[in-house]
């Protein structure tokens, strides 16, 4: 293909973005979108994968029947659009096991929240009133995004999102009802989980180079730092109403601009974290890669039957 | 409390699936694939939500301020009725689909005859959960097959793990005082009478699947009179930490 005609494809496509139409995987598509797209999705998919990690830990140890229940649902939905997720990448020419590679290598990354533990109980409920909430914020605007296969998951699993949200705030709420002790527990996880949700949201926008190009593309609808305020915004009231306090000394409703100002984020915690050097890094990797590795024969063994089973088919229509 | 007997018998039904799906919890992340990563635990979610209507219809009869929680997290190991097969550990995939398709086979045809229990209770949960036990039988049967019948090794793994389960099957026909007076009843059922069923279904799934099936005829037993193997302490000891540790909360 000429420069040429390369360049009036870019152009019809740009315009199709612009005029909110969806692109679909067979539609010619410029090569920074795919790889763009690969990247963010499968990035996406990774995190509800490994995000099963900390919530997965406490099923066994969830301090009742129904919540055990619940948290045993929650996890399997992450699967679930964990599934959905990398089926949807996959239309874009990669695979699922090309996507465990860059994730095992460390090639791929994935939301450096699940790189922080949850070690009380009171941590699954913050786990799912703040880092699911953050994560709707930034889903929510994704909706619309221009890869057709993206948004339609993101419908989807906005609807499941919005239900983990209310649970994980539903079982804070209970602790803030109780004794001293889980009212404490309740404050202690939103202590730990406070910045690390903001920092969800990705660096300051003055630090953020492609968010230019992906506010076109509409894989972002707001920046970082508009999502950020949106999430602040929301979450402080919530607090506010069971009795929690948000650990920030700076926090202050600010009437001109119709949102909260907070202090500084630990940027130096922030990419520490997301250059692999968090409290969980290691494990999560660990585990992933011991699940994958241990797995293989399991694998291996499915692959043969099935194809001992085509073949045994095959064999009886020749014979009929 | 009067009917002391249909309590036990519940809680004989219960545990088996309360410590199951614990086992089964215990994957949640770590599967060999995504598919079967979910697929466990759906199952598990799927026994601990049967155990639930268990516990609380046993907690209405026991009329004495326990509730499905306590029952299930707050007793002493030793009055835990759930059969040894159950609490054997996740040693690998071959383990666990073993252990699932050793129970799912029994589970199943001793839920359709509790649809006929005299105790419309118990015979309403029987038939909810037969809907979703007959997918966890289809399932671990298919896997039972794709093991057997995969590779070298994954036919080595499974048929170990079949003989080395195997001891722990014939526990599941052993009947209490209580199960014998609520067959008695028309309540329970008669086990007895599953047991050369259960044996013809699993050896024909197990030639199927071109395993051996094993011939010992040494069996250990003691889950049904609270005498557990060494696992079990460490299966309660996650079950019941945040009972034991802040008892008498509300969560």
């Amino acid at each position: 293909m000429s420069e040429a005609q390369i360049k009036s494809l870019e152009e019809e496509f740009e315009a199709r973005i612009a005029r909110d139409e969806k692109i679909e995987p067979k539609d010619w598509m410029p090569e920074k979108y795919r790889k763009t797209h690969i990247r963010q999705m499968s990035q996406h998919a990774h995190s509800e994968i490994i995000g099963m990690l900390p919530e997965g830990n406490w099923i066994t140890r969830a301090p009742s029947l129904r919540r055990k229940v619940a948290l045993l649902a929650k996890v399997q939905d992450e699967g679930g659009h964990g599934l959905y997720l990398y089926s949807a990448t996959e239309t874009l020419g990669i695979s699922r096991g090309e996507m465990f590679e860059q994730l095992h290598t460390g090639k791929a990354k994935y939301s450096s929240i699940f790189n922080y533990p949850a070690i009380t109980w009171a941590d699954i409920g913050a786990i799912g009133w703040l880092v699911d909430g953050a994560a709707i914020i930034n889903q929510v605007a994704l909706c619309g995004t221009s890869f057709g296969p993206y948004a339609r998951a993101m419908v989807r699993i906005c609807k499941e999102e919005s239900f983990h949200q209310r649970q994980g705030y539903e079982i804070i709420l209970k602790l803030t009802e109780g004794t001293p002790e889980q009212k404490a527990m309740a404050q202690d996880a939103l202590n730990r989980f406070w910045w690390p949700a903001l920092m969800m949201f990705g660096p300051r926008d003055d630090d953020s180079p492609n968010t230019a190009q992906s506010m076109k593309w509409k894989l972002k609808r707001k920046t970082n730092d508009e999502l950020r305020q949106q999430f602040i915004d929301q979450t402080v009231p919530q607090a506010e109403l069971i009795g929690l306090t948000i650990p920030d000394p700076d926090l202050k409703w600010n009437d001109e601009k119709g949102g909260y100002d907070y202090g500084d984020i630990d940027w130096d915690e922030f990419w520490q974290v997301v250059k692999g050097h968090g409290p969980c890094n290691k494990e999560r990797m660990k585990a992933r890669v011991a699940a994958w590795e241990n797995g293989e024969w399991v694998r291996d063994a499915a692959m043969a039957y099935s194809e001992k089973q085509n073949f045994l088919r095959k064999q009886e229509s020749r014979a009929v | 409390m009067e009917n002391n007997n249909l309590y036990n018998y519940i809680l004989g039904i219960a545990d088996n699936s309360l410590i199951l799906g614990q086992r089964l919890g215990e994957l949640c992340g770590h599967g060999p694939s995504l598919e079967t990563d979910i697929a466990c635990t759906n199952i598990s979610l799927d026994l601990l939500g049967q155990v639930r209507s268990y516990y609380q219809y046993a907690a209405q009869l026991a009329d004495d301020g326990r509730n499905e929680d306590t029952i299930a997290m707050m007793r002493p190991e030793r009055e835990y009725v759930n059969v040894l097969l159950v609490e054997q550990p996740n040693t690998d995939f071959a383990y666990t689909m073993a252990r699932q398709f050793l129970f799912d086979v029994y589970h199943f045809s001793f839920l359709t005859q509790l649809q006929n229990s005299a105790d419309n209770t118990l015979a309403a949960i029987a038939k909810k959960s037969i809907k979703e036990v007959s997918y966890h039988l289809r399932f671990s049967s298919d896997w039972i097959k794709r093991l057997g019948d995969g590779t070298e090794e994954s036919n080595k793994r499974i048929q170990n793990a079949i003989n080395d389960l195997w001891t722990y099957t014939d526990e599941l026909f052993h009947q209490t005082e209580a199960d014998k007076q609520m067959i008695s009843e028309g309540v329970g059922v008669d086990t007895s009478k599953l047991k050369e069923q259960y044996y013809n279904e699993v050896s024909s799934l197990l030639k199927e699947a071109t395993l051996e099936v094993p011939e010992s005829k040494y069996f250990q037993k003691g889950g049904k009179k609270g005498i557990h193997t060494e696992h079990m302490g460490y299966i309660l000891a996650e079950l019941q930490y945040m009972q034991r540790t802040y008892p008498n909360l509300t969560w």
